[in-house]
């Protein structure tokens, strides 16, 4: 049954975008209303990622009698090539199981939003063409059996994250953030292929059962290091860690429920989903773990810094992206791979629903404006203040997610941000991960620094999302005395997705609650992901635990620190402020993001333009265009030259050349 | 016996070739080509006596294809003649690149 129904998931969307993809062809056209309003999108775009989730939903009670055991599927032979058999072949287990539902579960929620938030757009048949091809790929991301099968679906989301961005091309700023976001994963990518290439030529596997079986063995040496080194760096570019997360910001340049379910919800998140597949790679390379942990946690306090005064409303989601993504990463690089993944999960919940409320937002303030013929920037935080009485749905959902997101109990991000800071305490002290060294620097230290960085960015996190909740739905009202009567709450189709997102913002935490807990199904999720990372993480942390006492603590803690992060976002967001377009243009370190951006476009953009401009395209280009055509008719003619005085006409000539010719032959045969 | 008439054989065939070399008379270029092909074909005598009748069969065969080229060849000199009024072959050179 599992074998029938895995092709069938991969299926469902790869059609539902087949068919959208025809009628975007059908009605495309430069003039003329374009598929807007389409019923074919309507129904085919979100159905098949529902009809998709249906299927999960299927397989995971199939999974749940059947045991935890990996099921391998394979659909046809790839690559048979000496030595190497690779298959088309996809693993159902309890790590790709979560994912799949993950992603169409959050999926068909954001797919349901984009009907109403896109339905006026004259390429709506292409955006759903493009969002289903996105989850189809994201679906072989995840199911994959080997390397090579996950990294097809690891650069089918880059082509789909692409054209998601640059979706409304005609504007030069859009295409060119998709052109970012395509080049920046190209140098992730790179060295993804070096890792497999290494992989191949260590272990001569390269599907997950047979690679990881073999990689133990090989612990502590440097071609794991190195493996787990490349690997990660693949990680870093899909998902936006330092130094390659300058694509992420870019990358709000797409429509806001794209930015929800890819650049938030999903293939942002395939990197800390590799680090968890290949845990027993990173497992046996002690090193490379604090490596990850450690750029985990300066991403997650860089991003944090940054987000503090962002005035676009999805540019503080972007880099609070960034931030969260750096979380995860501290939890795979400690070992936690289940809380890690438990983060991924409840981030996923919160940040869809905080880009589909911040969607919402933009939506009303965009048709105020519209309304008014005003032309104001409906993402600016400045231009918004005092929406709670407009949306209240909106803005309760969104209230949920912030809570969420800060770190307060009893709602998701609580629990899981509380499990990622107390594996790390429970890393940094006996275990192969402290006793190994980076740079010189020993396990124990990093650990402990990851976890003050951790501590300072659960801080910075509840006052940058306090602060995008006070000024986009508390305080008076910047959008503008007459607008102000247009702005309303979205449609139901809108506002649906956003509160059932609510409730799994709130509930989520259910997912893996702490053991230390009197009473709940605790540790729900580290059981269902024993079988996948259980031993990896045994390698690197031991079965060291934390004290009750110690785990209350770090509880304690973590409340404290976010009721304080809330409390001075609260306190020094309360003075009302001027409007995006009375207000000056905000210089600030922090508000052009460290200048990272410009230093970027100086340094390393200025220069390979000019090398593509002047010197490739000036010289060489240049250069090997003339000398073909030059050097191609000097040839012609020096070969002329020469054939002309052997065609003098004189029969003699002819028959001493014959002559010499046939005694040449007659020496080379004589003296061969 | 051989070693005679191979050393016959190269003498006819060298004497054919310098003829060739050096001449300039149609007539004679052309006599010298039969004097090269004979040469040739008391080479394949002799050997036929080494080996088997194959290199008489192919005597024949160049005395046939000989004969025709006569033919072929004294044709073109009679025609070359009542054009030109010469056979010498060096006044021959229109056909230069």
């Amino acid at each position: 049954m599992i074998a029938t129904l895995l092709p069938l998931l991969l299926l469902l969307p790869l059609g539902g975008a087949l068919v959208n993809a025809i009628v975007a062809v059908r009605t495309s056209g430069p003039e003329g209303p374009g598929s807007r309003h389409h019923p074919v999108p309507t129904w085919v775009g979100p159905g098949v990622i529902l009809a998709a989730f249906g299927v999960a939903l299927a397989l995971f009670g199939r999974m749940r009698i059947g045991g935890a055991a990996p099921v391998v599927v394979s659909l046809g032979s790839w690559m048979p090539v000496a030595g190497l058999s690779l298959d088309w072949s996809l693993q159902l287990d309890a790590l790709s199981m979560l994912m799949v539902l993950v992603i169409t579960g959050v999926g068909s929620l954001i797919h349901v939003y984009s009907v109403g938030y896109m339905r006026e757009d004259p390429g709506y048949a292409r955006y759903f063409a493009y969002l289903n091809l996105f989850v189809a790929f994201m679906l072989l991301l995840v199911l994959g059996a080997s390397y090579p099968v996950l990294f097809v679906g690891w650069e089918g989301v880059g082509l789909a994250s692409y054209l998601l961005i640059g979706f409304w091309y005609r504007d030069l700023a859009n295409a060119e953030a998709g052109r970012t976001a395509f080049i920046v994963n190209r140098i992730g990518d790179a060295a993804f292929l070096v890792a497999m290439f290494l992989l191949w030529t260590s272990t001569r596997h390269l599907d997950f059962l047979g690679a990881h079986a073999a990689v133990p063995a090989m612990a502590g040496t440097g071609t794991v290091f190195l493996i787990a080194c490349c690997l990660f760096i693949g990680c870093a570019g899909k998902s936006a860690q330092l130094p390659l997360y300058l694509w992420l910001p870019d990358a709000m340049a797409g429509p806001t429920p794209v930015s929800a379910l890819i650049h938030a919800a999903t293939m942002v998140t395939a990197g800390v989903y590799l680090v968890a597949r290949a845990a027993p790679v990173f497992a046996a390379a002690p090193e490379a773990s604090l490596l990850v942990a450690s750029v985990g946690a300066l991403t997650a306090l860089f991003a944090a810094t940054v987000a503090l005064r962002q005035w676009d409303i999805k540019k503080v989601l972007a880099y609070s992206t960034v931030s969260q993504l750096g979380y995860m990463f501290i939890a795979v690089g400690s070992g936690a791979y289940v809380a890690g993944v438990f983060h991924l999960v409840t981030h996923a919940f919160f940040k869809a629903l905080l880009f589909l409320g911040a969607g919402s937002v933009i939506h009303a303030v965009h048709h105020a404006y519209h309304h008014t013929h005003r032309d104001g920037d409906p993402q600016d935080l400045r231009n918004m203040g005092g929406l709670a009485g407009r949306m209240p749905m909106t803005a309760v959902a969104m209230g949920v997610a912030t809570l969420a997101i800060a770190g307060l109990p009893p709602f998701a991000g609580f629990f899981s941000k509380d499990a990622i800071l107390a594996a790390v305490v429970t890393a940094g002290s006996g275990s192969s991960l402290a006793d190994a060294t980076l740079l010189g620097i020993p396990g124990g230290t990093i650990l402990r620094a990851v976890y003050g960085v951790g501590m300072l960015t659960a801080l910075l996190t509840a006052v940058y999302m306090t602060r995008l909740m006070m000024l986009a739905f508390f305080g008076t009202n910047r959008t503008g005395t007459e607008e102000m009567a247009a702005l309303h709450e979205a449609p139901w189709v809108m506002t649906a997705p956003v509160l059932v997102l609510g409730l799994l913002a709130l509930g989520g935490g259910w997912l893996n609650l702490p053991a230390l807990l009197p009473w709940g199904p605790t540790g729900a999720l580290d059981r269902w992901l024993a079988p996948v990372v259980g031993e990896s993480a045994r390698r690197l942390v031991g079965d060291a635990h934390l004290t009750h006492a110690m785990e209350w603590q770090l509880l304690g803690g973590a409340v404290a620190v976010a009721v304080i992060g809330v409390a001075i976002g609260i306190w020094s967001n309360r003075r009302p402020m001027a409007d995006a377009s009375s207000s000056t243009p905000d210089t600030s370190l922090l508000a052009r993001a460290y200048g990272i951006d410009g230093l970027v476009r100086r340094t390393i953009v200025g220069p390979v333009g000019f090398m593509a401009d002047r010197i490739m395209g000036g010289v060489v280009d240049h250069g090997i265009r003339t000398g073909f055509v030059s050097g191609g008719t000097l040839l012609v003619r020096l070969a002329t030259a020469l054939g002309v005085r052997l065609q003098n006409g004189d029969v003699g000539t002819y028959a001493a050349l014959l002559t010499a010719g046939a005694l040449a032959l007659l020496l080379a045969m004589v003296a061969g | 016996m051989i070693t005679e008439s191979l050393v016959v054989s190269a003498i006819l065939f060298v004497i054919g070739v310098l003829g060739v070399l050096t001449r300039r008379n149609a007539l004679i270029l052309f006599m010298c080509a039969e004097l090269m092909l004979n040469a040739v074909n008391l080479s394949f005598v002799a050997f036929a006596r080494l080996h088997n009748v194959t290199g008489e069969v192919f005597v024949v065969m160049v005395m046939t294809i000989a004969a025709a080229e006569a033919a072929v060849g004294l044709a073109i000199i009679i025609a070359l003649f009542r054009h030109l009024g010469s056979v010498d072959l060096s006044s021959l050179r229109s056909l230069r690149g």
